[in-house]
C-alpha cells in the first residue's frame, strides 16, 4: 500500500535505484529476542544493583540536609558580601541538585537494572470506530434538525448578527489602556519655556555644562536642564530628551544651509535616542567621528549630519541646535526640529507641523 | 468507565487498610477503569523521546520557583530609594520592582537560588520544545494522525516564548528595559494602529509607569493558563493516538512496541523529573544567570555593549540586525500619503518570523498535499529515508541559526578579531544562500546514509580485520548482519514521484500540475531499500571466503 511508483521512469540518473518496482521486500523477523541481564541471572550483580540504588536514595537525604544546613546556618542581612550569598546560592544549588539526582538516578536504575525490562507489543486500535462515526453524524443530523436552524433563517441571521457583534464591548473597554497619543512623541523637553532657553546638563546629576570644558575630542552625555526636578514622567521625559554632546575640529562639520548655526564652535549635539527601534547610541569612536548603537549596529557619522552610514537605521539622528548664553553654558535655542527615535505612523505629519 | 458496583453485586471486602482506601475511591471515582486502561499501558523508549519530557517537566519547576517569586516580587513602577543590603546600589533610585528583585537576590534566603532556577528553567523550557519540536519533525512524527497534535505543539512553543519575554522585563533592570525600549519601537513600526497599540500597552509614553505591572499578570496568569490548556491538550491527544514508534523489526503500524507503563516505564518517566530539577538546580548553583544587580535600573540614556536578549528571541533581533536601513540611496523608511513606513524594522521584524511559524503550522498539510499521503503513521521515518523532508528542516534550521548567529554579531567580531561590519555583510549573504546550501548538503548526506544502509544490508558491516588470501590478494572481512540488524535498514518505504492525475473532468489542473511539479522535486532522488533479491544475488556474487571468515568471526565475538 505504500508503493507510489507508477511505474514510470526514473528521471535521476545520480542515485542507485536498483530493486525500484520490487515488489518482494524482507519479512519482519518480529521483535528481537529478549536479551538477560546481569541481574537477571546473577542474585550477586541483581544485590549489587540494589545496594547501588539505596545509596542513591541516600545521597539524596545527604542532599537534603545540605540545604537545611546552608539555609539556616548562613545567615543573610545588612552588610553580607556577594561571596557570602554566592556561597548560600552554590550549597543552597548542590544540595537540591543531591537530593533531586538522588532520587531520579536511583529510581531509573532501579527501573533500568531490577524491574523487568522486556519490551511488549500492544495493538493500536483505529482511533475511531465506522459505527461510532455513522451514529455520530446521525446525532448531529438530529440536534440540527430539532432546532429547525435550517427552516428558521430568520433566527440563524439574527443570531449571526448578535454574535458577530457581542465582541466589540470587550474590545472597546481596552479604550482605557493608555491615553490616545496625540502630539506627545512630537515634543521634548528642550523646548524653551517661557522665553528662557534650556542649558544641557550632565547625566545624570544635572549640573550646566560650559562649552570651554568641551575639548575637543571629548563627548558628554547631556540631558536637559530641570530633568532631574520632575516628579511625573521623568523617564518618559528622559527617554525622548537625552543628547550626545561632541566637539570636533569645527572644519571637519559639513552643516547643510539652514543648519550651519546649530552648532558652537565645533560643539555638536545630537539625539541620543536611536532612529531604529530607540536604544541610546551610546558609542562615540572619536577616531573616525562615528556613533554607533551597540544594541543593533547602526552607525551615524557626526562629520556629515550623522547620516546613517551602516545598519539598520534609516534615518539620521536629529541635532539639537545649540548656543551659549552669557554666562557660558551651553543652551538649546529651541527644540529638535523633528519628532526623535523611532518611526512611527504619524511621523512625518508630526515633522511637518514641527516644522511650518 | 462503568466499574462502580451494583448494590446488588456481591460486596467486596478488602483485606488490608490500603486496599480498602483504594476501594473506597474506586467505588465512588470508578479509578480501577482508568488503571485497567492506563496502568499496562505501552510505550515506546527511545532516548529522543525525552525532550518533551523535559519540557513538561521544566514547565513544573517553573510554576513551583515562580510561585515562590511571586510571594516577594512587586510588580510596581513606582519610584523608590533602594535599602536593601546590595551597598553599590544603595540610596540609588528605582522603580519598586528593580528593589524587589534586588531584594529577593540578596535579602531573602535562597532568593537568588530560586531566580536563578527559574530563568535557567526558562532557558530550558523553550530549548527543549525547540529540540523537541525538530525530533518530531526530521522524524515525521507529525503525519496523519498527528497534525492537530503538531498546531498544538507550535503554539506552546510561542506561548512559551512569550512567557519568557514577559518574565524577562519584569525586573526593570536596565538589560530588561532595553529590550522593553526594542519591542516599543517594533510596534511603532507598525502602519496605523503601531504608536496606538504602544502608547495602550505601555499607558502612555515609553516607558510609563504601567507595562510591569501588565506584563506581570500576562506572566503569572494568562500565559501559564494557556501553556497549561495546551499541555492537557497535547497529553490527551499522545493518549488518543499512543506514542510513535521508531522504525525496526516486530514494530508496524498497527502495533506499539515498547514497556509497560507501570512500572518501568512510569519509573523512568518520573525518574527522569527529579534528574531534570536537578541539573536545573546544578546550574542554578554554579552558573549565574542574568545578574540584574550589575546592571542597575532602568535609565533610557545608558546602554552596556554586547547586550544580548534571552536566546530565544536572538533570532528576531539578529534580524534587525540584519536588515540594511538604506542600500546606496534607497531608504527602506518612506512617507507614503503622509504617513511613515519603516520597512526598515518592519520587515525583519515580521517577515522571517511570520515565514518560519507560517510553514511551520503549515507543514503536514503541504507535504500531504505534494506526496498525497493519508494514510496514519505510526512508525517514525529514519531521517536520512526522507532525504526531502529532512533538507527542508535543515535549511530552516539553518536559517532560524544564521539570524540567532547575527543577534551576537558584535560578539563574533570582538571574539575573533573581525570586523563588525564584515560579520554582518557575510551574515546577510548567509540569510539568503545559508538555507539553500543546507538543503543541498543535508539531501546529499541523507542519500548518502541511505545507500552506506543499503550496502551494509547487502554485505555486511566492515569488521576492520584484514585477510591475506592464498594468491596474496588482502581483502577487508565484512560480517553479515542478524535479520533483525538488517530489517533496521530495510524496512522503510522509498515513495516515487506521484505524476499529475486528470480530475473527475478529465482536466489536469493547474494546480495538479505545481502539486506533480513537487512531488518529483520530493521524490525523484531517492534509494530503494535492498531487496531479499538483491542480498541473494550479493552472496552469491560473493562466494569467495571472505563472507564465510566473516561468519565465523562474528560466531566467535559474540
Amino acid at each position: 500500500m505504500g508503493n507510489h511508483s507508477d511505474g514510470s521512469p526514473n528521471h535521476s540518473g545520480t542515485v542507485a535505484t536498483a530493486g525500484q518496482n520490487e515488489v518482494e521486500k524482507f519479512q519482519d523477523p518480529g521483535i528481537p529476542p529478549h536479551r538477560l541481564r546481569l541481574a537477571d541471572t546473577d542474585p550477586k550483580a541483581a544485590k549489587r544493583a540494589e545496594r547501588q540504588v539505596a545509596i542513591l536514595f541516600g545521597a539524596s537525604v545527604v542532599g537534603t540536609l545540605i540545604f537545611l544546613v546552608a539555609y539556616f546556618a548562613i545567615d543573610l542581612g545588612d552588610g553580607t558580601s556577594i561571596a557570602t550569598i554566592r556561597l548560600q546560592n552554590a550549597l543552597l544549588g548542590v544540595g537540591t541538585a543531591f537530593a533531586m539526582l538522588g532520587i531520579g538516578t536511583g529510581i531509573v536504575h532501579w527501573a533500568k537494572a531490577l524491574m523487568p525490562d522486556h519490551e511488549v507489543s500492544e495493538e493500536r486500535h483505529p482511533i475511531r470506530t465506522e459505527e461510532d462515526r455513522l451514529a455520530a453524524v446521525r446525532i448531529v443530523d438530529d440536534i440540527v434538525e430539532e432546532t429547525g436552524i435550517k427552516r428558521r433563517p430568520l433566527i440563524r441571521n439574527t443570531l449571526l448578527g448578535a454574535v458577530a457583534l457581542a465582541p466589540l464591548p470587550a474590545i472597546a473597554v481596552f479604550g482605557d489602556l493608555g491615553p490616545r497619543p496625540d502630539r506627545a512623541l512630537a515634543h521634548t523637553m528642550w523646548a524653551p519655556q517661557e522665553g528662557k532657553l534650556k542649558r544641557l546638563t550632565r547625566d545624570p546629576d544635572g549640573t550646566p555644562i560650559k562649552a570651554s570644558d568641551v575639548t575637543i575630542g571629548s563627548a558628554f552625555h547631556v540631558i536637559p536642564e530641570g530633568l532631574n526636578e520632575l516628579h511625573e514622567g521623568k523617564l518618559n521625559e528622559k527617554a525622548k530628551a537625552v543628547v550626545l554632546l561632541m566637539r570636533l575640529d569645527p572644519a571637519s562639520l559639513n552643516p547643510s544651509e539652514g543648519r550651519e548655526d546649530w552648532s558652537y564652535n565645533g560643539i555638536v549635539a545630537y539625539s541620543k535616542i536611536c532612529t531604529h527601534v530607540g536604544c541610546p547610541v551610546a558609542l562615540y569612536e572619536q577616531q573616525t567621528h562615528h556613533l554607533l548603537c551597540p544594541c543593533h549596529q547602526s552607525t551615524f557619522d557626526l562629520t556629515n549630519e550623522c547620516k546613517v552610514i551602516f545598519g539598520p537605521a534609516s534615518r539620521p539622528l536629529p541635532q539639537l541646535p545649540i548656543a551659549v548664553d552669557a554666562e557660558g553654558y551651553l543652551v538649546a535655542t529651541s527644540d529638535f526640529n523633528e519628532p526623535v527615535g523611532p518611526s512611527y505612523w504619524e511621523r512625518d505629519e508630526h515633522e511637518r507641523s514641527i516644522k511650518s | 468507565m462503568s466499574a462502580a458496583s451494583r448494590a446488588e453485586a456481591p460486596a467486596f471486602v478488602a483485606k488490608t487498610k490500603a486496599g480498602r482506601i483504594t476501594d473506597f475511591v474506586d467505588a465512588r471515582v470508578g479509578g480501577s477503569g482508568i488503571l485497567r486502561e492506563f496502568g499496562r499501558k505501552v510505550f515506546p523508549d527511545h532516548w529522543s523521546f525525552m525532550f518533551g519530557e523535559v519540557a513538561l517537566y521544566s514547565f513544573v519547576i517553573l510554576l513551583l520557583s515562580g510561585t515562590f517569586l511571586t510571594f516577594f516580587f512587586d510588580p510596581s513602577m513606582a519610584e523608590t530609594h533602594y535599602d536593601g543590603s546590595y551597598l553599590p546600589l544603595k540610596n540609588v533610585e528605582m522603580s519598586v520592582a528593580y528593589s524587589s528583585s534586588l531584594d529577593i537576590s540578596f535579602d531573602i534566603r535562597g532568593g537568588l537560588f530560586m531566580r536563578q532556577v527559574h530563568h535557567w528553567a526558562a532557558l530550558l523550557f523553550v530549548a527543549s520544545i525547540g529540540v523537541h519540536m525538530l525530533r518530531v519533525f526530521f522524524t515525521g512524527a507529525f503525519r496523519k494522525p498527528r497534525e492537530m497534535n503538531w498546531v498544538v505543539g507550535s503554539v506552546l512553543l510561542i506561548l512559551a516564548m512569550a512567557a519568557g519575554f514577559t518574565g524577562y522585563s519584569l525586573p526593570d533592570d536596565l538589560l530588561s528595559g532595553n529590550g522593553l525600549r526594542i519591542i516599543d519601537g517594533v510596534i511603532k513600526s507598525i502602519p496605523v494602529v503601531g504608536t496606538y497599540i504602544s502608547f495602550f500597552l505601555f499607558g502612555g509614553e515609553f516607558p510609563g509607569a504601567a507595562v510591569i505591572g501588565r506584563l506581570y499578570m500576562l506572566h503569572i496568569l494568562l500565559v501559564p493558563a494557556l501553556i497549561l490548556l495546551m499541555i492537557v491538550l497535547h497529553l490527551f491527544m499522545v493518549v488518543v493516538h499512543k506514542h510513535t514508534q521508531y522504525p525496526g523489526p516486530g514494530r508496524n503500524d498497527g502495533n506499539v512496541v515498547g514497556y509497560p507503563l507501570g512500572p518501568v516505564y512510569a519509573a523512568k518517566a518520573g525518574g527522569f523529573f527529579f534528574i531534570v530539577f536537578g541539573v536545573i538546580a546544578l546550574m542554578a548553583a554554579f552558573f549565574t544567570i542574568n545578574p540584574i544587580w550589575n546592571y542597575g535600573p532602568y535609565d533610557p540614556s545608558p546602554v552596556s555593549a554586547g547586550t544580548q536578549p534571552d536566546w530565544y528571541i536572538g533570532f528576531v533581533d539578529g534580524a534587525l540586525r540584519l536588515m540594511p536601513g538604506v542600500i546606496g540611496d534607497f531608504h527602506f523608511e518612506y512617507v507614503v500619503f503622509g504617513y511613515t513606513l519603516t520597512l526598515n524594522v518592519l520587515l525583519p521584524a515580521l517577515v522571517p518570523a511570520g515565514i518560519l511559524f507560517t510553514v511551520m503550522f503549515m507543514y503536514p498539510w503541504i507535504e500531504s498535499w505534494i506526496t498525497k499521503d493519508t494514510r496514519e503513521h505510526h512508525v517514525l521515518d529514519r531521517p536520512r529515508n526522507a532525504p526531502t523532508r529532512t533538507a527542508i528542516g535543515v535549511a530552516g534550521f539553518v536559517w532560524y541559526c544564521v539570524m540567532w548567529a547575527a543577534a551576537g554579531s558584535d560578539l563574533i567580531a570582538t571574539h575573533f578579531h573581525v570586523s563588525l561590519n564584515d560579520v554582518t555583510y557575510w551574515l546577510r549573504a548567509l540569510f539568503f544562500i545559508g538555507p539553500v546550501i543546507a538543503f543541498v548538503v543535508a539531501k546529499r548526506v541523507a542519500l548518502a546514509l541511505q545507500r552506506k544502509d543499503r550496502e551494509i544490508a547487502l554485505h555486511g558491516r566492515e569488521t576492520g580485520r584484514i585477510v591475506r588470501l592464498p594468491h596474496g590478494e588482502f581483502i577487508e572481512v565484512h560480517a553479515p548482519l542478524d535479520e533483525y540488524k538488517r530489517y533496521k535498514l530495510v524496512g522503510f518505504e522509498s515513495p516515487a514521484p506521484l505524476p499529475a492525475v486528470p480530475n473527475d473532468h478529465g482536466i489536469v489542473t493547474r494546480k495538479e500540475k505545481q502539486r506533480a511539479f513537487l512531488s518529483k522535486w520530493f521524490f525523484e532522488d531517492r534509494v530503494a531499500p535492498a531487496s531479499p533479491a538483491e542480498l541473494e544475488a550479493a552472496h552469491g556474487h560473493h562466494a569467495h571466503p571472505a563472507v564465510e571468515a566473516g561468519e565465523e568471526s562474528k560466531s566467535l565475538s559474540h
